[in-house]
């Protein structure tokens, strides 16, 4: 069908991939997501071809209703037929569906399919029907084929008689349905967050980390089925809590990050053997560590046993008015170009979606 | 696609009994039974199964389509102008929308074959679709995707620059006969005797043969020689344009004209569909079971937003309107001069005048004549119309007033050239340079810059030399000027008019 051709040459000049100089006439809704069950706003997006036509706002127009002069009309757009003039009015309001979230997530920041590490060893079997056969048993006799085998060879042989339209099957006409066995690969993946919660993460911080990991849950969903999330929080001493708690949770005190590393070592260890599991750690904290000591021990943790066996581990910095921000520093410095650990600097909110774009953009 | 089911068929012959016996008079109606993804495709294409491809298509699709299966739109209805008429139904609809939509589409079809403005349309443009659209392919596969699709993303820009009227005008080629021998340029009168010579020919009459002569040879140097609002054809017939251009460019300004009487009666199309629907459905359709279905539906279509112009809830309320004033006789000389509040209110002569009166509206009328002669003050008040106007310190829109006056001038100011600027092509050689000179009819309402400045840029590509525009901004004059490389911007002395291009012509 020729629609969606123009379709997707309109979804290309939107993305910029075609006609660069289409850009600056396209409008763009926002991406803005809540949590599951909540509104979020899709974008529309909207090319306009320039002509000559009014200003929008000096224009005015004619509406029916109550209201004295001076109250509020209400949005310009006619309820019926052609679409509204003005960009940017196409913003609908609607629910989705996570995964549709997720492949919008996908569609925006441009990030790459993960492929899972561990897909060759665990398989599970299924059948299929999806095939034909000659012989076969009479339960999965297919009457349909069977009967056209059995029309083709009347014709063929011109004893097909219309006046009589009698067929009758003999044994070579026969098709059976047939099944395979297919091989699908199983992947499993869990995410392990962790999370400073000593006194200088304040709430917006937090909030930050929860809007990121909402988004990393989204898309790592889409490409696992079954996938596990497991929560740390620590100051200078880690736990493992619900993820309510980890949201909610504000402690006081000191920072010591290795004693997050080290439960979640533990977790892997005990829970999740690394051949069989794609295993994504993520670490936010502000940057403030308790002393280069135990900078260095977590260091020769991330060294010698989490970069091996994971699939990438995440660390994102949270900027706060107190964190010194050094760990990121030392980290950048320990591990120059390590594809295995991703780094990223989450300054706002704003910059929510880079920091994500950093995380998920290599595609592990 | 498919055909009705038996079921559905059964009630549109009873549907189109009922409507042939109201007096409606329409084309062939095919119906087709499709689902929401052809629907949707067809609307893209602006109701027609094949179109030339072009993304804008495909930007109408998605925005329908993700709007259906989100479950804020849903098209009901669509009927193509064309002999014979096609109608789409969409399956899954209850059995009430069906015949709803039936009724609806009888009174446009009859709007269709029967009004004065679609009488100029092609009645074959199905097939005229289909054969633009092997056109455009035939091109695209010569001359490359980019450079078809490029040239049509600028004919779209240009597709508005038409003359909605000009189809109905007989264009007079035949000139004046005048006597212009050689030796007689100034078409003097005849004198056989020498002395009559000043009697018969006086001094001022040879001058004001003169002056006359002189202004229309300065007329001809003029091209175009009168101001040009077609300027798509303009441009057709006089841009240096390879011939493929030339046809795609023509195929553009086609459509625009074919769809042009739709834009033109809107309210009136509209108002006409939707009251032959409701007196067809209400009269002779509808079982018992389905009245209140319907009830819920028809108001749904009328509903009015606040902000928003209903066309099918004016042109209904009009309609009905004036089939109750000239049933009554509320119309004329005696009833326009009656003051007494209780005869008005009393007024009926039982003329029953009514259906026959909007009939004939229904054949004379567009959008523009229609709200004029027949929107008046009660009809306004007893539907609370307002004038909307956006307001700077609140930053929303906000009811200006309710006067009668008011309402009608902007209602009128939005139907007219179908709520666009009005541009025309002044001079085509200004400046004796081969340059285009365009010029806007202000009338109070600035365009948008940012978009006038890329159409611009869009005719210096066909026109291929500068092109320059007279318009105002913010209550002063302005003079545009794009070369292919810059802009200028220069302010006029005057407020623009028409005549002030000529003051650079010499």
């Amino acid at each position: 069908m020729s629609i969606r051709e123009d379709q997707s040459r309109f979804k290309d000049i939107v993305k910029g991939k075609v006609k660069e100089n289409f850009r600056r006439f396209v409008s763009h809704g926002e991406m803005i997501g809540k949590r599951e069950n909540e509104f979020v706003k899709i974008p529309l997006p909207q090319i306009d071809i320039p002509n000559f036509r009014y200003g929008p706002k000096q224009q005015g127009g004619v509406g029916q209703g109550q209201g004295e002069a001076g109250q509020e009309a209400g949005e310009p757009g006619d309820g019926k037929g052609k679409a509204g003039e003005s960009p940017g009015e196409h913003i609908l309001e609607v629910e989705l569906s996570l995964e549709e979230l997720a492949d919008l997530l996908g569609e925006q920041l441009e990030l790459p399919k993960i492929l899972p590490k561990g897909a060759k060893n665990i398989n599970s079997e299924k059948t299929k029907f999806n095939g034909l056969a000659p012989v076969g048993p009479e339960g999965l006799r297919n009457f349909k084929q069977s009967y056209k085998k059995a029309l083709k060879r009347y014709i063929t042989t011109g004893t097909y008689d219309p006046a009589e339209p009698v067929i009758i099957p003999i044994r070579p006409d026969f098709r059976y349905k047939s099944f395979k066995k297919v091989v699908q690969p199983q992947t499993r993946a869990v995410v392990i967050y962790m999370m400073d919660v000593s006194g200088s993460m304040g709430d917006e911080q937090k909030e930050i980390v929860r809007l990121e990991s909402f988004w990393i849950n989204t898309w790592l969903k889409r490409h696992y089925k079954g996938l596990e999330t497991r929560f740390i929080i620590h100051d200078a001493a880690a736990k493992e809590v619900d993820e309510d708690t980890f949201f909610r949770t504000s402690e006081s005190g000191g920072t010591l990050i290795s004693s997050a590393y080290k439960l979640a070592q533990q977790m892997i260890e005990a829970d999740y053997p690394p051949n069989d599991w794609n295993i994504y750690p993520f670490h936010f904290s502000d940057g403030d560590n308790w002393s280069g000591e135990d900078t260095r021990l977590c260091v020769k943790l991330l060294k010698e046993f989490f970069l091996p066996q994971v699939n990438v581990f995440s660390y994102g910095q949270v900027e706060s008015k107190y964190g010194s921000g050094q760990f990121l520093k030392d980290l950048q410095k320990e591990f120059p170009g390590d594809d295995r650990l991703t780094l990223s600097q989450v300054e706002s909110k704003d910059k929510i979606l880079d920091s994500i774009k950093d995380f998920l953009g290599k595609g592990k | 696609m498919g055909k009705l089911t038996p079921e559905l068929e059964r009630e549109r012959v009873r549907i189109l009994k009922a409507s042939e016996d109201y007096g409606l008079d329409c084309f062939d109606t095919i119906f087709e039974l499709i689902n929401y993804d052809q629907i949707n495709q067809i609307a893209a294409y602006g109701g027609f199964p094949v179109r030339y491809p072009h993304w804008k298509f495909g930007m109408e699709y998605d925005h329908l389509s993700k709007s259906y299966e989100y479950g804020l739109s849903k098209i009901y209805e669509m009927v193509i102008n064309n002999d014979p008429c096609y109608a789409y139904l969409m399956e899954g609809n209850m059995m009430m929308d069906q015949k709803l939509v039936m009724a609806h589409v009888y009174g446009h079809c009859d709007f269709f074959k029967n009004n004065i403005w679609f009488s100029k349309t092609n009645r074959k443009m199905m097939d005229q679709m289909a054969n633009h659209a092997v056109r455009i392919r035939r091109y695209i596969d010569r001359y490359g995707y980019d450079p078809v699709e490029n040239f049509i993303d600028v004919c779209m820009s240009l597709e508005n620059l038409i003359d909605r009227y000009s189809p109905y005008v007989e264009t007079s080629i035949v000139e004046k006969k005048e006597d212009k021998s050689p030796g007689n340029p100034l078409g003097l009168l005849k004198v056989d005797k020498g002395y009559m010579r000043e009697y018969i020919n006086p001094p001022d009459f040879v001058k004001a043969q003169k002056d006359k002569m002189m202004e229309k040879l300065s007329q001809k140097q003029r091209f175009p020689s009168s101001p040009e609002r077609d300027i798509m054809k303009f441009l057709i017939q006089h841009a240096p344009l390879e011939d493929w251009q030339q046809d795609v460019m023509s195929i553009i300004r086609d459509e625009a004209y074919y769809y042009a009487p739709q834009g033109m009666t809107k309210t009136m199309n509209e108002g006409w569909a939707s009251y032959w629907h409701s007196t067809i459905m209400t009269q002779k359709i509808l079982n018992d079971s389905e009245i209140i279905d319907f009830a819920d539906h028809h108001a749904g279509v009328m509903a009015m937003a606040p902000g928003g112009y209903n066309p099918y809830k004016v042109g209904i309320e009009l309609m009905r309107d004036i089939e109750d004033r000239w049933n009554r006789g509320r119309f004329g000389r005696e009833w326009e001069q009656c003051d007494d509040v209780r005869e008005r209110k009393n007024w009926d002569q039982k003329l029953n005048r009514g259906r026959e009166k909007i009939f004939e509206v229904r054949r004379v009328h567009n959008d523009v004549t229609f709200l004029d002669e027949f929107l008046n003050e009660d009809f306004c008040v007893r539907n609370k119309m307002f004038v909307y106007k956006f307001d700077k310190k609140q930053n929303r829109f906000v009811i200006d007033t309710r006067d009668f006056k008011a309402i009608k001038a902007k209602l009128l100011f939005m139907m007219t050239n179908f709520g666009q600027p009005i541009i025309r092509i002044e001079d085509a050689n200004f400046e004796n340079r081969g340059e285009l000179l365009l010029s806007h009819m202000h009338e109070g309402i600035d365009m948008q810059p940012d978009f006038m400045t890329e159409t611009m840029k869009n005719i210096f590509k066909v026109w291929q030399r500068p092109v320059n525009l007279v318009t105002a901004m913010e209550g002063e004059g302005h003079f545009y000027r794009f070369d292919g490389n810059e802009f200028i911007q220069k302010k006029l002395e005057a407020a623009p008019k028409a005549e002030s291009s000529d003051g650079s012509r010499k």
